[in-house]
């Protein structure tokens, strides 16, 4: 039950980090002065926690989801292969996060 | 809607303590839920302690040997006490289960914790009123349905077709999948819940039954069928084994494949 609720309230919380993408995609339409408004926002501390817990949250529905995927296609029932999609989607969904970000920092260098 | 605080007149105040039983040397604690609709109070959580030397192992054995020994008034259901009848279904240290089959020393050490079965009226004590999740099952039909002429003798089925029944017949309707359901907590007006969809599969998936066509029609509805959102307490609340979850991913799949 609680990867259920985990699932729900990360689609929750995608409507609000997909409002900040909106933000970011319309100030990037709006100028350069607007841009870097933004830019200084997602560069700040705050700003680098919300967008680490933004990546998780899509990360970690879509493996949940793809959970979801196995069940409605009928497979995935016996109590083993449901606790371990479970951990996977879990787990999986926390590693994949860190690893984008290792990836982003060492692409970007954490600009 | 959700409901995530019990009503005011359903919020445990209180409990009484009753006394270790003299001369025992081994006891168990036992908290149990408490409401008699008499006395116009709150329910409370009594605590019993109860000679573990002088009363069988189960859970029910205990509540048995309290009833019998410290408080004749506790009120539970009981009946085959070997996990066939599913009249004993109640919250067991937060899990629903059966109290005769849930042996004393599977639950963890300290107080036994025993509740009614969540999220339904309680007649008293330990007794839900299951008059709604009887009439779910009523409402699927739950007997063999043909149009083609009687046989002679009886209905055959095929060994493979008689199998495909097996983790759907050996459902005892103890109501410990549908009370754990979330989904039916909060919809279970609408949501025919685990245990009466289970019960649908068994008869959607008999090979002598004829009227799998109207049974699925009765089902397509976005609550009847449909607030099913895999949680899986079901599959991990049933005392028997059985997969309520699995049998109704089977039905989701009928309603598609019967459109394609």
């Amino acid at each position: 039950m609680a990867l259920s609720i985990v699932h729900r309230a990360t689609g929750v919380a995608l409507y609000f980090g997909t409002l900040l993408l909106v933000w970011w995609l319309i100030a990037a339409a709006s100028g350069p002065a607007a841009y870097a408004h933004v830019q200084a926002f997602t560069g700040s501390i705050l700003g680098r926690l919300i967008a680490f817990g933004y990546t998780w949250a899509l990360i970690h529905h879509a493996m949940s989801g793809i959970r979801h995927l196995v069940w409605d296609l009928g497979y995935g029932f016996k109590p083993s292969e449901r606790e371990w999609l479970t951990w996977a989607a879990l787990i999986g969904g926390i590693g994949i996060t860190i690893l984008l970000w290792i990836i982003a920092y060492a692409i970007g260098g954490g600009r | 809607m959700a409901e995530f605080a019990l009503p005011k007149n359903s919020k445990i105040t209180g409990g009484k303590e009753w006394p270790k039983p003299a001369g025992a040397t081994q006891t168990r604690e036992f908290r149990v839920y408490r409401w008699n609709p008499d006395d116009g109070k709150n329910p409370s959580v009594d605590t019993y302690h109860i000679d573990t030397n002088d009363c069988g192992p189960m859970v029910l054995d205990g509540l048995i040997w309290i009833k019998n020994n410290i408080d004749p008034t506790l009120t539970f259901r009981r009946s085959c006490r070997e996990g066939v009848c599913g009249s004993c279904a109640m919250n067991i240290d937060g899990q629903n289960t059966l109290a005769c089959t849930r042996a004393m020393d599977e639950v963890d050490d300290g107080a036994i914790k025993v509740n009614p079965l969540p999220h339904q009226p309680v007649v008293k004590d330990l007794v839900p009123d299951l008059t709604n999740f009887y009439a779910q099952y009523a409402s699927i039909e739950p007997w063999l349905k043909t149009t083609t002429p009687t046989p002679q003798k009886e209905w055959k089925q095929s060994h493979s077709d008689r199998e495909k029944l097996d983790g759907l017949y050996e459902c005892i309707l103890c109501a410990c999948c549908s009370t754990s359901c979330p989904s039916y907590w909060w919809n279970s007006d609408r949501f025919l819940g685990p245990a009466a969809l289970l019960q649908a599969t068994r008869w959607v998936k008999d090979s002598r039954d004829e009227a799998t066509g109207e049974r699925l029609d009765n089902l397509e509805d976005p609550f009847r069928l449909y607030r099913c959102h895999t949680i899986m307490n079901c599959a991990k609340a049933c005392p028997k084994g059985l997969n309520p979850s699995e049998a109704i991913a089977e039905l989701k799949m009928k309603m598609v494949e019967r459109q394609v």
